[in-house]
């Protein structure tokens, strides 16, 4: 245990600051995942790899002399008829089968999206610049990268426009009535088939702006996106289903935590503890549900 | 029945004779001596494996259009069998007992990566194959006593060594503080062992150690630790995802460090990627093209660079230069052994005390280079274009070495 952290504040405040602006926007991809898992009862494996696509989009913007901070409108364009085409192809099938298939479909197109950005972008792990510099606090005892912040701020936005669509719009109503009752919303006219192509291309467009914030910010290469994928369930797992405040405040908790058992027990151990808190959580969710008594009638 | 039984006799025999003249004429078929490779053309290796091809295609073409390899006093050129070993370990192994026991090959040359030589040296081993490769520096391959294998690099744990040494050098001789961080894979662990060693004996001491799970991609943690420790040096080695990432977000978090040292520079293409902001970075390097070494195929290493960048259309990596000298390494042992028994060739092997473009070339027991120092280069930036420049060690040196760094406020 190295105590470090708690011993200057400045590393304090920079463990806090890092882990909240990265949970930000882990929480961005997770309620994507939340969505369609809330909707379509599939836990989507290729997550990350939408992420990095996406990412992709704006590297290739960034090599054609354009800013890739634009790849936040582009991204999520193509990103979303991406997420309408694999849907088309394979989800469609998978939807209102057994939830193991819907993770084997899922797991293939994850494994399928590596290998053909793996031969479309070569195997270089690749980084676009945004130059966006820094911002000094406390006395340039910490800093924290603009692309970071910027991150951050667009994460925050695309919740906040995500959420008044879904509440004001007839496709986001049409979207929750489906979550609620498929089989009512059907009765009713909705038509669910349109409703989970959208809600599948919904989500990867969102994957689409957080590969693009993920391009500026960290690296990308086409075996990169499991972190992504293991992370948003995580934050999901926590958050609960169609709880958007509750992925936002999980995002970012996960994040501060990784931060600290990063500092703390040393930076090998920073993706176990995550798993480790997942296996607690699960825990104690089976023993809050095992205290609730359910008979079959 | 008889007459069934008698049919799957000959069809079997059949079988046999054609098998048998495969393995017998494989390794030499008429003027040609056919090497084997698995490299990595597709998966996570494939931008490396592509170099390690073109390195051999380049030397292969080379030495058949310079008269070829001469045994018995005739001539014979050299061809490879490429299979794609998919970046897989599994795979390879499977490939290398496919070319050694169905298309016959006697002669191996090594894959991609530390992780997949370990992985085919086993089944070379097993079969007495001689193999000889440019890809694999890992100390561990070195320490398995194998007899077959031999390697034109020079082992992982010599990679930062001299980094440690020139910082103490630049302290006066007084032990320095040493921040380190390294991925969690063969081959950095390799590298940390190296810095470790060179810690202890000049009595440096560790301040940072930081070990990278593979998937990281962000080291804020580590980098918010250099800059309240102040440590004289930061070592990092994370392949070519890890000096990216420690350069993007040492430039963004404004880390002042006197020295920072890596490994994969010019893998990751650090300089054209990063510009600027990777000024100063200092490099372990297996070979850099301004070392003046020499030999009659490449002349030296700007011909070579000037040679492979007009066949390839890019400026070779070191990955290229020194799997181009593995087929050096071949012609010179093939000639000397004046033989195609494996045995003999293989002996020939340990017996090579060479010079190529590349730097000279002699076997130690376990099979690693003993004759080349591993080189540093620093990144130097002009008026926005950046070069690598080698500072050590100083018989090779074109630049004085820039220390301490100058802080972020001055750059």
């Amino acid at each position: 245990m190295d105590f470090l952290v708690f011993q200057i504040p400045a590393l304090t405040a920079q463990a806090i600051l890092d882990g909240v602006l990265l949970g930000i926007l882990f929480a961005l991809i997770a309620y994507g995942m939340a969505l369609q898992w809330g909707v379509m009862n599939i836990i989507n494996i290729a997550q990350g790899e939408l992420v990095i696509m996406g990412g992709y989009i704006a590297y290739f913007m960034y090599q054609a002399g354009i800013h890739p901070a634009w790849g936040i409108f582009v991204s999520p364009v193509i990103m979303f008829f991406v997420g309408v085409i694999i849907y088309k192809l394979v989800i469609n099938k998978v939807v209102d089968r057994d939830m193991f298939i819907s993770i084997l479909a899922t797991f293939g197109i994850s494994i399928l999206m590596m290998q053909l950005m793996n031969f479309g972008f070569g195997s270089d792990v690749v980084v676009a610049q945004s130059d966006f510099g820094t911002t000094m606090l406390f006395n340039n005892s910490v800093t924290l990268p603009n692309s970071k912040i910027f991150s951050a701020v667009v994460s925050i936005l695309c919740a906040i426009v995500l959420t008044i669509y879904m509440k004001k719009s007839k496709l986001g109503r049409a979207i929750r009535a489906t979550a609620q009752n498929a089989r009512a919303a059907k009765i009713l006219g909705v038509d669910t088939e349109k409703v989970y192509a959208s809600t599948f291309g919904i989500n990867a467009a969102l994957c689409g702006v957080a590969g693009a914030l993920v391009a500026i910010t960290f690296t990308l290469h086409p075996y990169v996106g499991l972190p992504y994928t293991v992370r948003s369930f995580m934050i999901v797992i926590v958050a609960g289903l169609g709880n958007l405040p509750g992925v936002a405040i999980s995002g970012m908790s996960l994040g501060v935590f990784e931060e600290f058992a990063d500092y703390l027990l040393g930076t090998e151990f920073r993706i176990a503890t995550v798993f480790f808190l997942l296996v607690l959580i699960l825990l104690y969710r089976r023993f809050k549900l095992a205290k609730k008594r359910e008979y079959l009638k | 029945m008889k007459k069934l039984y008698r049919s799957i006799l000959s069809f079997v025999s059949v079988l046999a004779l054609v098998f048998s003249f495969g393995t017998a004429n494989a390794k030499v078929e008429g003027d040609t001596i056919v090497l084997g490779a698995a490299v990595s053309l597709t998966g996570k290796y494939s931008t490396n494996g592509e170099h390690t091809k073109n390195g051999y295609d380049l030397a292969v073409k080379r030495i058949n259009d310079m008269g070829g390899v001469k045994v018995g006093g005739k001539s014979y050129k050299f061809k490879v069998i490429y299979y794609d070993d998919e970046s897989n370990s599994k795979r390879a192994a499977q490939l290398a007992e496919r070319l050694i026991k169905q298309d016959g090959v006697k002669y191996m040359l090594g894959p991609y990566s530390s992780g997949l030589t370990k992985a085919i040296a086993p089944v070379t081993e097993e079969n007495k194959v001689p193999m000889v490769e440019a890809n694999g520096a890992s100390r561990s391959l070195f320490t398995k006593g194998y007899k077959y294998l031999f390697a034109v690099l020079s082992p992982a744990n010599q990679y930062l060594e001299v980094a440690i040494d020139l910082a103490v050098e630049k302290n006066g001789g007084k032990p320095v503080r040493i921040a380190q961080a390294f991925e969690q894979d063969a081959f950095s662990q390799d590298v940390r062992i190296g810095v470790m060693e060179a810690a202890e004996r000049t009595k440096s001491k560790i301040v940072i150690d930081d070990k990278l799970p593979k998937e990281l991609n962000d080291m804020a943690a580590t980098l918010a630790k250099v800059k309240a420790v102040k440590p004289d040096v930061l070592v990092v080695s994370g392949h070519s995802k890890g000096a990216l990432t420690a350069i993007r977000q040492i430039s963004e978090m404004k880390v002042d460090v006197p020295m920072l040292a890596m490994t994969h520079c010019d893998a990751s293409k650090l300089a054209a990627q990063h510009g600027d902001k990777s000024e100063f970075a200092l490099c372990a390097s297996q070979w850099h093209k301004t070392l003046t070494y020499k030999d009659k195929f490449f002349g030296d290493g700007m011909k070579y660079d000037a040679d492979f960048t007009k066949a390839y259309g890019y400026a070779p990596p070191y990955q290229a230069a020194e799997s181009s000298a593995a087929l050096l390494v071949y012609k010179d042992a093939f000639e000397r052994a004046n033989s195609f028994d494996t045995k003999k060739v293989r002996d020939a092997l340990a017996k090579t005390e060479m010079q190529t473009f590349y730097g000279n070339i002699k076997f130690g027991s376990g099979g690693q280079n003993t004759a080349k120092p591993m080189v540093l280069f620093q990144v130097m930036c002009k008026s926005g274009k950046c070069e690598n420049v080698v500072v050590a060690p100083t018989k090779w040196a074109a630049a004085e070495l820039i220390h301490p760094i100058p802080p972020w406020s001055k750059r």
